[in-house]
């Protein structure tokens, strides 16, 4: 198997840019040496069919090169949350304030770099950060802080559109990493924290021109308007900023959704509140809702379903799967969107019983007071946007975690355009665990495999390969390599600065390398 | 309102060293809902201190009373501390009008500074001799480095808070002043505080001011504690009035 994939990578590696046509993203385990959407295929597996660098050898694992991105223009270390692509030698990242740069990715030398002057009033809630781009065509594509969509030529990083999405002034940004499905560019808001009205946007890759929109947030006559109080739907939220995956035989993409604003304050918007805290199965060809499942309804505590979507077939099932924020591991029909099955895989105050359809259901007196009421999970979630990934050699789903719990209050706020919007605040309770971990779970049943403890609170993205390996990160700056069947150790460097982003792996010239940003940095790693 | 009107809260507002919203009560519990949003995951839902940040609630604050000071504060930041710009970069982001009203907001829940529990030279005298506060506590740069820096204490705590560390030091520990006993390979055991951390290694300062760089997985033994170095200070180690006369000490070199 080993000297197959050699094989394979070495056919494709040496050429220089080739066109990445949707075939190539459809069969993107035929090149296991590129990594082309942001969780590596369409079924957000976030797992690499590379195998040079494995158990044996990973702690001869070096550094290789370091790109430095720089500083955000507010001065602030801020947080480098990008997953590059990498097609046929070049490496293909986003960094803060909307940098996009391209590099040799066997030296991290620049080929081009596209740097953006960013309004000074733009309203990014947690940070000037993107997660990455979208690769198609002769093309690379991304979202900008003040809201456009832009298409970038892949060799030279020249604007080939730039298309205004949304006025950012209302608080809207692009953070996402887009995805490219058949001709279109899916992409999606942050904003959940000024009181946005969501949407999933599809854009022509070769001009630009919008081709349908999903508002995540129906309005009157649509159906689940009657889930909003009154006009409390026109600031409802249900931002979309995590990227989604796209299941070809059913023709849907699968996209997620942030929480309801106010985030902390559920009077004026009383119902669930649909489509905030959602998986969407969207029609790719017209963004028509297909189906939904709502994992919180009428959230009053931050716990975004923006966390990536996992598709998964297994014994014949037709799954996807998410570990959600608010602290259970979910499966999903993902024909039909029925509940299959929902376990806590972490600490969770918020539910005890399970309604009708077998959803977690909240307990009484969970709502946030003025004084502030303790549950836990915190607004951080048991995870977070930091992706997850599925082996399909272990069989296992890994997932970083954390141990939180906050106490949530809430206040009254008035709605003003373009200003944040949380109907009061969080803060940790005293007695808050903390904590993080990487934790392998069974996809099928939820259940704990092994875990594997960080020193405090991680945001770092997971990556599994063939070499049985599962990467991932800690908040002190270290990059560490765990045993994909047991959660041991194998190697660590340390980075200097925070993993707030996922791993991924590629080849260049029949020679492995894992990368992973730290700090404003990208580093990459191989062998000797 | 008119241009002139206009004109002139343009200049005081760019000016940025008055508030245009003193003793407004409604800028006030605008200004409560902005620090809720943006302050109180540091400072705590009533200001009155948090994890990370200190108690506002203070007439007397860390980084300068002004108007002109507190804007500042809160539009730039404070390097070197976790205190970020009004920008953005983490959660927060506020206008120049909404900063002011947080500035509004802070001085209608501003406690006088109580009267000086003591008096300050003879708290001086004990810091610096019998009491051995010194030994492990530096202020303006005399004294050790087991302890934290209390130079500007008087101005992040309350005087009750002060002297329930010193009379419970285990009650909660300062950041990064957690204690930590390490056994080496060789049997050799260290005693002090953690400086830095992480899942591999540790950087430490033991009992005697000695900076120790250890890798975890070479340790024979490696725990940390919620108990202090400090040992607690009760009323036979130290009498309430002689307590209350450091705490006057402190409080004086806060307000510097």
């Amino acid at each position: 198997m080993k000297g197959a994939v050699l094989l394979a990578w070495s056919l494709c590696s040496g050429s220089v840019f080739g066109q990445v046509t949707f075939d190539r993203l459809l069969n993107s385990s035929r090149e296991p040496q590129n990594w082309v959407t942001y969780s590596g295929d369409y079924s957000a597996h976030r797992f690499s069919a590379l195998d040079q660098i494995n158990v044996e050898n990973s702690n001869k694992l070096m550094a290789k090169w370091v790109y430095q991105t720089g500083a955000p223009a507010d001065g602030s270390n801020g947080r480098f949350e990008t997953t590059p692509l990498v097609v046929d030698g070049i490496l293909y990242g986003t960094a803060q304030d909307g940098r996009v740069f391209a590099l040799d990715a066997r030296t991290g030398r620049s080929i081009w770099r596209y740097e953006r002057q960013l309004p000074r009033d733009i309203r990014p809630c947690c940070g000037r950060v993107n997660r990455g781009l979208a690769i198609l065509g002769d093309k690379v594509f991304f979202g900008t802080l003040d809201a456009h969509v832009i298409a970038l030529d892949a060799k030279t990083g020249h604007v080939v559109w730039d298309v205004v999405a949304v006025d950012y002034k209302k608080g809207y940004s692009f953070t996402v990493a887009p995805l490219a499905v058949k001709n279109v560019i899916i992409i999606s808001p942050a904003g959940g924290e000024y009181g946005i009205r969501g949407f999933v946007d599809a854009y022509d890759a070769a001009t630009g021109q919008r081709k349908w929109r999903f508002n995540t947030v129906p309005e009157p006559g649509q159906p689940g308007i009657e889930t909003w109080e009154g006009d409390s739907w026109k600031t409802g939220g249900a931002p979309g900023w995590i990227t989604g995956a796209y299941d070809p035989v059913t023709n849907q993409i699968f996209w997620t959704t942030g929480n309801p604003a106010p985030s902390n304050r559920g009077v004026g918007r009383s119902g669930d509140n649909l489509y905030s805290d959602c998986l969407l199965a969207l029609d790719a060809d017209t963004g028509k809702l297909n189906w939904h499942f709502q994992f919180t309804k009428h959230d009053t505590h931050d716990w975004d379903a923006t966390e990536v979507p996992v598709i998964l077939d297994i014994g014949g099932k037709h799954l996807i799967v998410q570990a959600n924020r608010n602290g259970f591991f979910y499966i999903l029909n993902r024909s039909t969107g029925k509940l299959l099955s929902a376990n806590p895989f972490g600490a969770v105050t918020w539910s005890h019983s399970k309604d009708a359809e077998g959803r977690p259901a909240p307990d009484k007196d969970i709502e946030p007071t003025l004084e502030g009421r303790r549950l836990c999970p915190g607004a951080v979630g048991v995870t977070n946007w930091y992706s997850p990934s599925f082996n399909p050699q272990t069989g296992l789903f890994y997932v970083t975690t954390s141990e939180t719990c906050d106490v949530f209050s809430s206040a009254p706020q008035k709605y003003e355009a373009g200003n944040a919007f949380y109907g009061s605040a969080y803060v940790p309770a005293n007695d808050s665990p903390g904590g993080g971990a990487v934790r392998a779970l069974d996809p099928l049943t939820g259940q704990l495999k092994w875990e594997f403890q960080h020193l405090s609170y991680s945001p770092s993205g997971l990556l599994s390969t063939a070499g049985g390996i599962v990467f991932t990160g800690d908040a002190q700056g270290n990059f560490i390599a765990l045993d994909a069947s047991s959660g041991k150790i194998l190697w660590h460097f340390q980075a200097g600065g925070e993993i707030h982003n996922g791993p991924i792996a590629f080849a260049v010239d029949g020679r492995e390398y894992v990368a992973i940003g730290a700090g404003t940095s990208l580093f990459a790693f191989g062998l000797p | 309102m008119n241009k002139l009107v206009l004109l002139a809260l343009t200049a005081t507002l760019c000016a940025q060293d008055r508030n245009p919203f003193a003793n407004d009560s409604k800028a006030a519990e605008a200004g409560q809902s902005h620090f809720r949003i943006n302050c109180s995951l540091c400072h705590g839902l009533g200001a009155h201190g948090g994890g990370r940040g200190p108690d506002l609630t203070h007439a007397q604050k860390k980084h300068g009373n002004s108007d002109a000071d507190l804007f500042r504060t809160i539009h730039d930041g404070v390097p070197g501390t976790d205190m970020p710009a009004a920008l953005g970069s983490i959660g927060v982001e506020m206008k120049d009008q909404e900063i002011w009203q947080v500035i509004t907001y802070l001085r209608s829940i501003e406690v006088k500074a109580p009267p000086l529990p003591g008096n300050p030279a003879d708290g001086k005298a004990l810091f610096y001799g019998a009491a051995n506060c010194s030994k492990c506590h530096m202020v303006e740069g005399k004294g050790g480095r087991l302890g934290p820096d209390l130079t500007k204490i008087g101005n992040a705590r309350s005087v009750e808070s002060i002297m329930e560390s010193v009379r419970d030091p285990n009650r909660q520990l300062s950041d990064g002043y957690q204690t930590v006993t390490v056994v080496t390979a060789d049997g050799k055991e260290s005693r002090g505080f953690i400086m830095n951390e992480d899942r591999f290694t540790v950087q430490m300062m033991d009992t005697s001011e000695r900076i120790l760089l250890l890798e975890k997985d070479k340790l024979r033994s490696f725990e940390k504690s919620s108990v202090s170095l400090m040992p607690p200070y009760d009323k036979t180690l130290l009498s309430d009035n002689n307590l209350q006369e450091i705490v006057a000490y402190l409080l004086t070199r806060g307000a510097k």
